[in-house]
């Protein structure tokens, strides 16, 4: 029973991580980029779903999306398109300067403590065991974000066209591609994915402060490593893999206080085998 | 009036200039090509008129209409792309994605299933490796993949950059032969090749480029038989 219970913890943190690890995957893979930033849109949606909440919760997931979405855009084209072609570790701490104008931001306009929301979803009885309904959401959405995804990437010309960017941008201009436009397709997605994170994470804490998304922004970015960044699937499996771990520690008490060291070591351990993580590819250096 | 037309072009790589104003023209319905040692500025000068690099001096025209400065992506929609040395194919790709990606700015159905025929015809080995993965292909039928990806976006006027480079004699033929089916079929050339032989043999003109200069020009025929290029290029 506790194995059961297990799981489907793990399947609904790691969902939740595996939609904010493709993010990051999606962007460092087309835009060639690592997005510190991405973190603070979770934020962002948190924020937005707790002020929509009381209208309706629909509405508050819509405008969480939509906000995140708008955030994402005007970051990429304000910040991050001037620097194109820069150098990497130019636009590496312009993100983090992102990073922290999100966090400045959301403390002026909405002060310093925490908001807080309270709502049930109430539990179902499986057998003899029972699981939150909050949970079952959180997973059956992952998986539905995580499938349509692939089949956008895989059979639409958009994503295909996404993956040839990542693969070699100035191939990709020379078949007509417009990569600006790729890479802004991609901040869409991204944003929308931590939107829902943000979302499902508000309701299992309860209260979203300014920092809100940094944990699980650097787990999630830690789980893109993990599954090899860049790989849409590497996403999933680094997630998957996180939220597993994560599951199984909180089910053996003298393992929970060292949930984050064991997930951050695992990081460190698949660094050293593998360094381009379970699903990554090495890429050869064209001369 | 010149298909293409490169005006005193002069490219920088920092400190470096790579390109020392040149100009050249490429007319409808030519084969024209770029011969040139390594490193003598031949990729640079493609890259630059498909508004990859960006030129510090001097005007490119494609049919009248200045185009350097203008993105990547509309240039190709403009009707010219290019085969860019090393193929550069989507590895990931299956060979059938591949040629779609070609005709990534058309939109008519019709025409790309038409062209997706001809290309299949041309190129039996695609069709039977059409749902491959890309990147296991081997050199040639990468090339053939590479010239056949560039096809599908029916251009007026196709570039290739070395597209012989790495290939067997046998290999080389062949692509040799499709450049000169791409010609009849009404497209214009502008061939970049080490393999001044068979280049040469396949141009209505060329200008050979030395140190970013072009240092001589003239008909496929002349260059064959000038004693220079026989000394510089031909190995004899």
């Amino acid at each position: 029973m506790e194995i059961i219970m297990t799981i489907i913890n793990g399947l609904s943190i790691g969902g939740t991580y595996a939609m904010i690890a493709l993010g990051y995957t999606m962007v460092y893979g087309i835009a060639k980029m690592l997005n510190f930033a991405h973190g603070d849109i979770i934020m962002v949606g948190g924020y937005t779903i707790v002020l929509f909440f009381p209208i309706s919760p629909i509405i508050g997931v819509i405008a969480s999306v939509i906000f995140c979405v708008t955030v994402g855009i005007v970051v990429e084209k304000s910040a991050y398109k001037p620097l194109r072609g820069a150098s990497p570790l130019a636009v590496l701490i312009t993100a983090i300067g992102v990073s922290k104008l999100l966090q400045s931001s959301a403390q002026i306009f909405l002060g310093s403590e925490p908001r807080g929301i309270t709502f049930n979803f109430g539990n179902i009885q499986i057998g003899s065991v029972s699981i939150s309904v909050l949970t079952l959401i959180t997973i059956l959405c992952s998986v539905a974000v995580m499938v349509a995804l692939t089949l956008f990437v895989k059979y639409t010309k958009t994503g295909r066209a996404m993956i040839a960017v990542s693969e070699d941008r100035g191939a990709a201009q020379l078949m007509g591609i417009n990569v600006n436009f790729i890479i802004m397709i991609t901040f869409i997605i991204g944003s929308a994915l931590a939107a829902i994170a943000g979302v499902f994470l508000v309701f299992k804490v309860q209260d979203v402060g300014t920092t809100f998304g940094a944990m699980p922004g650097i787990k999630a970015f830690a789980a893109a490593v993990i599954g090899g960044i860049g790989s849409i699937p590497g996403a999933m499996v680094g997630g998957l893999v996180l939220g597993f771990i994560e599951a199984i520690c909180g089910m053996v008490p003298a393992l929970s206080p060292y949930t984050d060291a064991i997930e951050f070591a695992i990081l460190i351990i698949v660094l050293l085998v593998k360094p381009t993580g379970f699903l990554g590819k090495k890429r050869r250096e064209k001369v | 009036m010149a298909l293409l037309e490169v005006k005193n072009l002069d490219v920088h790589y920092g400190v470096i200039q790579a390109i020392k104003n040149i100009s050249f023209e490429v007319n409808e319905g030519e084969i024209v090509t770029l011969i040139g040692a390594n490193g003598a500025g031949k990729t640079t000068t493609m890259q630059s008129i498909m508004g990859l690099i960006h030129p510090s001096h001097g005007e490119i025209y494609y049919n009248g209409q200045k185009i350097n400065g203008i993105p990547s992506h509309k240039i190709v929609k403009l009707g010219m792309t290019q085969v860019p040395e090393g193929r550069r194919i989507f590895s990931e790709l299956t060979v059938y994605e591949n040629l779609l990606m070609g005709a990534y700015t058309r939109n008519d159905k019709d025409g790309i299933e038409k062209d997706f025929k001809d290309i299949y015809a041309l190129f039996p080995r695609l069709e039977e490796r059409k749902n491959q993965i890309a990147g296991t292909l081997s050199g040639g039928e990468q090339q053939m993949l590479a010239m056949g990806r560039a096809i599908m976006s029916k251009p007026k006027l196709l570039m290739l950059d070395e597209p012989s480079m790495g290939l067997s004699p046998l290999l080389v033929d062949q692509v040799f032969e499709i450049i000169k089916h791409f010609h009849e079929i009404g497209t214009t050339i502008l061939l970049v090749e080490q393999n001044a032989n068979k280049s040469l043999a396949i141009s209505d003109r060329a200008y050979v480029l030395e140190n970013g200069k072009i240092v001589l020009t003239g008909t496929g025929k002349e260059l064959l038989a000038s004693e220079e290029i026989k000394k510089a290029y031909l190995g004899g």
